[in-house]
């Protein structure tokens, strides 16, 4: 199993009120899935991504990421993971926007102390892997929507992450890039990548093969066309 | 990974290039400074070891003190004879050469051409004392010395200003209102802070004698070679005693002479040079820190700007120390790059100061004055660095990704 997790939760206390942002989670998806997270604003669809990010610490729960425990991990081992494991697909696309695309698909590799010229070439890949070979020296304000999205896809895929985590990755694009987008983590998906899509527009979730919903902190669907039942 | 941050920095700071040029200003002002003044006081030190290398550190000098406002002094007359010299080489040990020095200002005259210079009535022994000797033509003869013939030895800055022309040697020359033949040339010295060192006129202490009058000659400058560099201590107290008994000075009342060490000299302008040094440091010290707080300043700006680059950074796997890497080397590459442009504008002021001053040796700044410049502009860079970047390694991923 690519993620376990068990009995995941979040508490952040708001002065005299303790908000239960995940209450008791229990997922666990293998490694090849599509997974669509839905629920509306305040389900805590973002906390649980936040967490599977390894961008945050539960308050209580366990959490196998492939094989590591990240509940009990330190700040700069969370990084190590983010770095090797994950990689994260914004609604905003947050490429840095001083640095071609060729740069910005780098700097995870830069991070993971590779050699400048491997990072190059794995870099390039990348680029060429999303259909961008002919703008990597291209700063993001020279690319459309879709192209800098494509950028943030590569970033994501250079480092072989074992999951990509995409946040409304959609959120920003016309229905036409959108689909061009989504097209390609079907691409992606068949290629043997597992993908974790949070958004809450139906049509961009109907591209996962399995989804889960949320509501008030608490799985309340667990959808997969293969059994079509409620999650364990 | 080094290389990395630096381009980041480098790029980071062409995107701001006014802001940056601000930033760096105290660190310029700062680092200017300190290659100016280095440059100058070099060039001041190379003059003044030049200057004294000649004489060497057995020289050792004695002048007449005239102090109108010293109450030991007042109301007696202040000598220093030829005599006092003899009795010195007599009495004292450890001296090996004494030369008497008259000196006073005259005009020279050649054809209608004049020139103010110094007159100078030495003893035979002046070549070996001042470590000065004849260029061109002889040296005074004891018969001259004996005799007080009207013969002179004359510096090269003499015959450039009064245009003298060959044959010089046997020719005649007018200083004051006395008629000289010029019997020799002595060996070209050079300037020393802009002051020609071959502007005199040399004549037998003699004849300085025959022409000015015995007072005259009664304060002179005596010149002492000491036998040995061991001796020079020993012997300046010697001829302190001897002065003092000559003299009649009393227990506890000033001398009505000074003496002179080669060392002392040294060690006069060495303490000049410090103080200037050390004023100047504290300036340098004053703008560093403006400098510092400067670029402080800027970096938080900088942090506050690039919160979200932090979050998509640690977001891919930069780790806390990485930001904090980052951070760090830019505010040093700000404060290097400070140092550097300080380095070439302070080079420049040396080499204008340099020229500014007639005789002055061009301006050298030595390699130790580059480094201490850099490892100052570093160490600002670090030390004032170090609160903004240590604040961008800790701010939370999943907040500077949201931050607008």
């Amino acid at each position: 199993m690519l993620i376990s997790i068990s009995n995941l939760r979040k508490l952040y206390s708001m002065g005299e009120i303790e908000v239960r942002a995940l209450d008791g989670v229990d997922l666990e998806v293998e490694a090849g899935d599509y997974l669509a997270i839905m629920g509306p604003s305040g389900s805590g669809k973002s906390t649980l991504m936040n967490l599977i990010g390894c961008l945050d610490t539960p308050s209580s729960g366990e959490y196998i990421l492939n094989g590591h425990a990240v509940s009990g991990l330190d700040d700069s081992e969370l990084a190590l993971i983010r770095n090797s494991e994950i990689g994260f697909v914004f609604q905003t696309f947050n490429l840095l926007s001083r640095a071609t695309a060729l740069a910005n698909v780098e700097l995870p590799l830069i991070y993971a102390r590779m050699p400048a010229a491997k990072r190059r070439q794995r870099a390039l890949e990348a680029l060429e892997r999303v259909g961008l070979a002919d703008r990597v020296k291209h700063q993001p304000n020279e690319l459309s929507g879709g192209q800098r999205q494509r950028v943030a896809v590569a970033r994501a895929l250079v480092n072989r992450p074992s999951i990509l985590l995409a946040d409304e990755p959609t959120g920003n694009l016309d229905s036409k890039t959108s689909e061009e987008i989504m097209a390609l983590f079907d691409e992606l998906n068949d290629a043997g990548n597992t993908i974790v899509l949070v958004s809450h527009e139906e049509d961009i979730a109907a591209h996962a093969r399995r989804t889960i919903r949320l509501l008030d902190g608490k799985v309340v669907s667990d959808g997969r066309p293969t059994d079509g039942g409620a999650g364990p | 990974m080094i290389w990395d941050n630096f381009r980041i920095a480098l790029q980071a700071i062409r995107a701001n290039k006014m802001r940056s040029l601000l930033t760096m200003l105290g660190i310029i002002i700062g680092v200017a400074a300190v290659i100016a003044v280095v440059s100058i006081v070099q060039g001041l030190n190379h003059v003044i070891a030049t200057e004294l290398e000649g004489v060497g550190v057995t020289y050792i000098v004695v002048y007449p003190r005239q102090d109108l406002q010293d109450p030991d002094l007042a109301g007696r007359e202040v000598t220093l004879t030829y005599d006092d010299g003899l009795a010195i080489m007599e009495q004292a040990t450890g001296l090996e050469l004494f030369n008497p020095v008259f000196y006073r200002g005259e005009q020279t005259r050649s054809g209608d051409r004049r020139h103010p210079t110094t007159l100078l009535g030495i003893g035979p022994s002046h070549q070996e004392v001042m470590d000065h000797w004849v260029d061109e033509g002889r040296f005074f003869s004891e018969l001259d010395l004996q005799r007080a013939a009207r013969v002179a030895l004359i510096g090269r800055k003499v015959i450039e200003e009064l245009e003298l022309e060959e044959p010089i040697l046997g020719s005649d020359l007018i200083v004051g209102a006395s008629s000289f033949t010029i019997i020799g040339i002595m060996e070209y010295k050079g300037e020393t802070v802009g002051r020609s060192q071959d502007d005199f006129v040399l004549v037998p202490i003699t004849t300085a004698r025959d022409i000015y009058g015995v007072d005259a000659v009664k304060q002179l400058r005596l010149d002492f070679k000491a036998a040995s560099p061991d001796t020079v201590d020993l012997a300046k107290d010697q001829i302190g005693e001897v002065l003092r008994r000559r003299h009649r000075i009393a227990e506890g009342t000033k001398d009505d002479f000074r003496v002179f060490l080669q060392e002392e000299i040294l060690e006069s302008t060495g303490a000049i040079l410090g103080t200037v040094t050390s004023v100047v440091g504290g300036v340098v010290g004053i703008a560093l820190l403006v400098g510092g707080i400067g670029i402080m300043n800027i970096m938080l700006v900088s942090v506050t700007e690039r919160t979200r680059e932090i979050g998509v950074r640690k977001a891919v796997g930069a780790r806390k120390s990485d930001i904090l890497v980052q951070f760090l080397t830019e505010a040093v590459t700000i404060s290097l790059v400070g140092g550097l442009i300080g380095i070439v504008c302070g080079w420049g002021l040396g080499i204008i100061g340099a020229n500014a001053i007639p005789g002055f040796p061009p301006a050298h700044v030595p390699l130790w004055a580059i480094a201490l410049a850099f490892g100052f502009a570093a160490i600002v860079g670090i030390f004032f660095g170090t609160y903004p970047a240590a604040k961008a390694a800790s701010l939370d991923p999943i907040d500077a990704l949201r931050y607008e």
